[in-house]
């Protein structure tokens, strides 16, 4: 085979001259260091490579090798728990290696080959089986069962199978012979290109709410499972503390959180606080169900490129097993920021603000990764997308914030005033929404209660008013208005603080469950039935506020634990009690 | 290895082309001679096969195609470390400008440092008494933190600077360094600074970098480097905490600019490179404290905002980055207000983590909301009160009036040496509240009210 040296260098971008043999998207290894690289352009005169770690000492005239394969992620037990860099290298492996800063021209298994799983097999010798076929499984984590798929694209007959025992994700442990005959070896583990989708048998429609426990989500602005959706927000909005909220507490199986060129502290925040809470539907820490995947801002950018291919390969690959899972990735500006960067040192045209003509394309190729689907093997499972985007300058009309709409259906807009006067979750209910509402409706009415949409229409329709009103209160002052928008305004007080508003510090309010959400929709609305007939009859609204009831809505919240519905009857009482007085 | 008498093909901006280069190695340095017995200094940023392109520290003016000689050392860009550096003065690529000779090094370090692996990472949780009220209650500077200052021109952040060095208690075992990088700064900002420092008689505990206003500008590019390659090397070899102050980071960007346009890149928002995220990240990322090292690196880099605006691609990139930022605001600088802290947009992330019971005290965080939210609700009274006038407003809005007044004079204004213990500074806070009715003060439970808000009713008796 032809050997191929480098020939020029800029930044993480070099170029090999002349004709090679090289694929696009193949990976190869770059310079004595062996430096991993990817094939990005080929043209009859020069083939050019991203090289996914710092360049600085190449020289022209190293050799770059071919591997032959695109850029792949190994797919096994051991995924989960772990903590990864943008190509899949195990950042303990490179910490016990290198020590506490990141080294260069590293080659690491993804799994550790040493760890034994205790496998049982589910299939025996002469079954046929097909892509997609789970033949055996090994618990992961204690949370976790690792389902051994046949990888994709084959298909035949078992002819060789060990006995139930204890494995490592290298051991052939199985063999099938296909419909041409070729011996086919089965391990634990398997490779995938993490820039193909992985196939489904087919798509279902998205119509169960993927619970997240903060009200301003689940209630008013719901995603459904294998959806996605946008975060935008400028810097101190609180994506990141939105994203941990969601990681932590939704109701997926599995969590993927890929920080993408984001702070390196913040990564040693997730790591730390995942394995300190314990999940409450297991009982065990949230690094038992959650893949870290790490590419802080001052790691290689064009590993930032790839971290959320790997996080989603590996995402698609655990809903083949059956399993829902949750992809967060903070932030996809700053990958399409990468994009940009290795964009201009290719020297292409640019369009909207420097941004490559294909964003778009990209964006929506990743997004539509998502969804809710039948697998090959039949079962069900999901992948719902989060993406947090940090738009320039809080400026939503720049391409990223623009185009990432078009491709998702929710759109939690972070808003800076919010997060100003201290109001988290900072998402501002005037310009956010979810298209999800009508296909979600039929599962909070089967699920949660026959009115649950009536109520969180009219709370929307309580903060609409509001907004036009404040309009009119920030000119004239709050005084003149009549007493029944006097009324709206206290009563959109109490569901902006006493409902939107959610803290994440607090032991109850950090995770509040669906049917607590509609009983204080609920009990608000009450209140705003019964204080609006006392205000008709011409009783003065500041009779109702002195009565402090209003407050007492706002801290219900925190009165109220999470375990004692009951307690929302004895406030709708006590709230009777007091109008009744007052009528009377 | 080490070539030389290598001419020059092509003059560019501050970039030189050289033809015909055999073995050169990415980011190599490359040494000018200059006939008239000069010498710069230059690095290599692009490789082209034969042809490669040498951006020159210290610019190109005077050279020509026939009057230089290049020679490549053969290595990246390296700093000289050893204990003795501090106290010492450097120019903006790191060498002696105090006329005390060479450094004698103990080791050499590329200066573009590796990326801290995040597992390697120590979540920070230290609090700094920084002594000034309005920063300790609401912006609360965390020992590893990366904690910038986003002002202007012509205000007060390099005396906020120096407060924050004079008054930091950053160590408990008082071993503790300050990296102090001037980049494009004028003489007097660097001569303030530096009679601060002797003044609070910490000068043998301070290293200085020096790039003032008319020292070479692409020199700027590298000045950050060095600083945090001697702050890293301080904090996780020698052990010592590191407080690093790098000024005026809108210079560097704008250095950054200037390279990059001379280099025929393609720029993004407002000229400035697409990799302008990238890079500050390179640097800012470059704080912390890892694990099995005494020492930390807490980085305050200051910048002016250009016209004040907040959307500025550099002071939006670096708050994307940081951990936070202090924001200074023109209003309250007119009014006289020291230090002039915008606290609404002003911010910590590390904060949450890093007060409370164990770290500063129990209420600390229930107080900090409550000030900014009534100090939000103040802002609205007041654009209220400018439409429909001061008298109009309802009782309520009055009171915030009134404590906002408060508020201003009294917590967010102090002296250049007033230095306020975290529990005054809390108390203060609890003081001024009181002058709300209980009911206006809904982020507050019930027992926290009992300790504190009564507390501060009887002092006011």
């Amino acid at each position: 085979m032809q050997e191929n040296r480098i020939f020029g260098i800029n930044g993480p971008v070099i170029t090999i001259k002349g004709h090679t043999d090289l694929q696009m998207m193949e990976t190869v290894y770059v310079g004595d260091k062996r430096l991993i690289g990817e094939v990005i352009k080929v043209d009859s005169n020069a083939t050019t490579v991203q090289v996914y770690e710092e360049t600085t000492s190449l020289r022209p005239g190293e050799p770059v090798v071919s591997t032959g394969l695109p850029l792949s992620v190994t797919l096994g037990p051991g995924i989960i728990g772990n903590i990864f860099d943008g190509i899949e290298r195990p950042l303990t492996d490179m910490r016990d290696r290198f020590g506490a800063f990141i080294g260069r021209g590293a080659d690491f298994d993804s799994l550790n080959g040493d760890r034994k799983y205790q496998v049982t097999f589910l299939v025996g010798k002469g079954d046929k089986v097909s892509g997609g076929d789970v033949f055996a499984e090994c618990p992961e984590t204690p949370v976790i069962k690792h389902r051994a798929m046949i990888p994709q694209g084959i298909s035949g007959e078992i002819t060789e199978i060990s006995g139930n025992g204890e494995y490592t994700v290298n051991d052939v442990i199985a063999k099938l012979r296909d419909s041409d005959g070729n011996t086919v070896e089965l391990k634990l583990s398997q490779k995938w290109p993490i820039r193909t989708p992985r196939a489904v048998k087919r798509r279902m429609p998205a119509n169960k709410p993927l619970i997240t426990g903060q009200r301003v989500i689940d209630s008013v602005f719901p995603i459904a499972k294998g959806g996605a959706a946008a975060i935008p927000g400028g810097f101190g909005t609180g994506k990141t503390m939105t994203q941990h909220q969601l990681a932590k507490w939704c109701d997926a199986d599995i969590i993927i959180y890929v920080g993408c060129g984001e702070r390196g502290n913040e990564m040693t925040q997730v790591l730390n606080e995942f394995s300190e809470i314990t999940d409450p539907k297991t009982g065990r820490p949230l690094l038992d169900r959650t893949v870290l995947i790490a590419n802080t801002s001052n790691m290689p950018v064009a590993a930032r490129e790839a971290s959320i291919y790997t996080g989603i390969t590996i995402a698609e690959y655990y809903r083949d097993m059956g399993y829902h899972t949750a992809l967060m990735a903070d932030s996809t500006s700053r990958w399409a920021e990468a994009l940009r960067e290795i964009s201009g040192r290719l020297e292409e045209m640019p369009a909207d603000e420097g941004f490559p003509a294909y964003l778009p394309s990209r964006l929506s190729e990743f997004y539509e990764r998502s969804g809710y689907v039948e697998n090959l093997n039949g079962t069900e499972g999901s992948i719902s997308l989060i993406g947090a985007v940090s738009p320039q300058g809080s400026d939503f009309s720049e391409p990223v914030t623009q185009n990432t709409k078009r491709f998702t259906r929710v759109f939690w807009a972070l808003d800076k005033s919010l997060a100003y006067a201290r109001h988290y979750p900072a998402i501002n209910w005037n310009n956010s929404y979810s298209e999800y509402i009508n296909d979600l409706s039929d599962w909070y009415r089967d699920n949660v209660s026959a009115d649950f949409m009536k109520c969180r229409d009219e709370i929307c329709a309580l903060l609409l008013e509001e907004n036009s009103l404040m309009e009119i209160v920030k000119l004239i002052g709050a005084d003149v208005l009549p007493d029944d928008q006097k009324l709206v305004i206290e009563i959109a007080r109490v569901i902006r603080v006493g409902f939107l508003q959610q803290n994440a510090f607090h032991k109850d309010d950090t995770f509040v469950p669906i049917d607590k959400q509609y009983r204080m929709m609920d009990v608000i609305l009450h209140l705003y039935k019964l204080a609006g007939e006392a205000v008709e009859r011409q009783i003065p609204i500041s009779k109702i506020t002195s009565t402090g009831i209003f407050d007492r809505l706002v801290q219900m919240k925190y009165d109220i634990p999470n375990d004692r519905p009951e307690m929302f009857d004895e406030l709708k009482n006590e709230i009777d009690l007091i109008l009744n007085g007052i009528l009377r | 290895m080490i070539i030389k008498h290598l001419k020059l093909s092509q003059i560019n901006g501050s970039l030189v082309v050289l033809d015909d280069v055999k073995d050169a190695s990415n980011e190599e340095i490359v040494l000018l001679k200059v006939e008239d017995g000069t010498r710069r200094m230059g690095r290599i940023v692009k490789i082209d096969g034969e042809r490669i392109t040498v951006q020159v520290f210290e610019g190109t003016r005077g050279l020509s195609m026939s009057n230089a000689e290049a020679t490549l050392t053969g290595k990246p860009m390296e700093i000289a470390l050893s204990p003795e550096i501090l106290g010492r003065t450097f120019d903006g690529l790191g060498r002696p400008i105090d006329g005390l000779g060479e450094i004698y090094p103990e080791e050499l370090r590329d200066v573009n440092g590796s990326p801290i692996n995040p597992v390697s990472r120590v979540y920070p949780q230290n609090f700094i008494q920084t002594g000034i009220s309005s920063i300790d209650a609401l912006a609360t500077l965390i020992r590893g933190q990366k904690l910038p200052i986003f002002s202007g021109s012509g205000m007060k952040h390099n005396e906020l600077a120096v407060q924050l060095v004079q008054q930091s208690t950053i160590s408990d075992s008082g071993d503790f360094a300050i990296v102090f990088a001037a980049m494009g700064v004028k003489n007097d900002v660097a001569m303030f600074f530096k009679n601060s420092f002797r003044e609070a008689n910490v000068m043998d505990r301070v290293v200085m970098l020096l790039n003032l206003a008319n020292d070479p500008i692409i020199e700027r590019i590298m000045t950050p480097r060095c600083a945090l390659t001697i702050a890293e090397y301080l904090a996780f070899t020698l052990g010592k905490h590191v407080l690093v102050i790098m000024t005026d980071m809108t210079s560097y960007c704008e250095a950054l600019r200037e390279y990059s346009s001379s280099k025929g890149e393609i720029p993004g928002r407002k000229g400035f490179p697409g990799y302008l995220y990238s890079d500050l990240a390179s640097l800012y990322e470059r704080a912390g404290m890892i694990e099995g090292a005494e020492g930390s690196v807490t980085q305050i880099p200051i910048l002016t905002m250009p016209n004040d605006d907040i959307t500025h691609p550099i002071p939006d990139l670096t708050g994307y980055i940081t951990e936070g930022q202090i924001v200074l605001d023109r209003g309250l600088d007119y009014k006289g207000v020291y230090p002039p802290i915008s606290v609404l947009p002003s911010l910590s992330r590390l904060m949450k983590d890093g007060i409370g019971e164990g770290y500063t005290r129990e209420d600390h965080s229930t107080l900090a909301n409550q000030l900014l939210s009534t100090y939000a609700k103040v802002q609205d009274a007041k654009a209220l009160a400018s439409v429909i006038g001061e008298d109009e407003l309802s009782r309520e809005d009055k009171l915030l009036l009134g404590f906002g007044k408060l508020f201003d004079e009294r917590f967010l204004n102090q002296g250049y040496t007033e230095n306020r213990s975290i529990d005054e500074t809390l108390d203060l806070g609890w003081e001024l509240l009181s002058t709300l009715p209980r009911n206006m003060l809904d982020r507050v439970d019930d027992k926290t009210i009992e300790k504190y808000y009564k507390k501060a009713e009887e002092t006011a008796v």
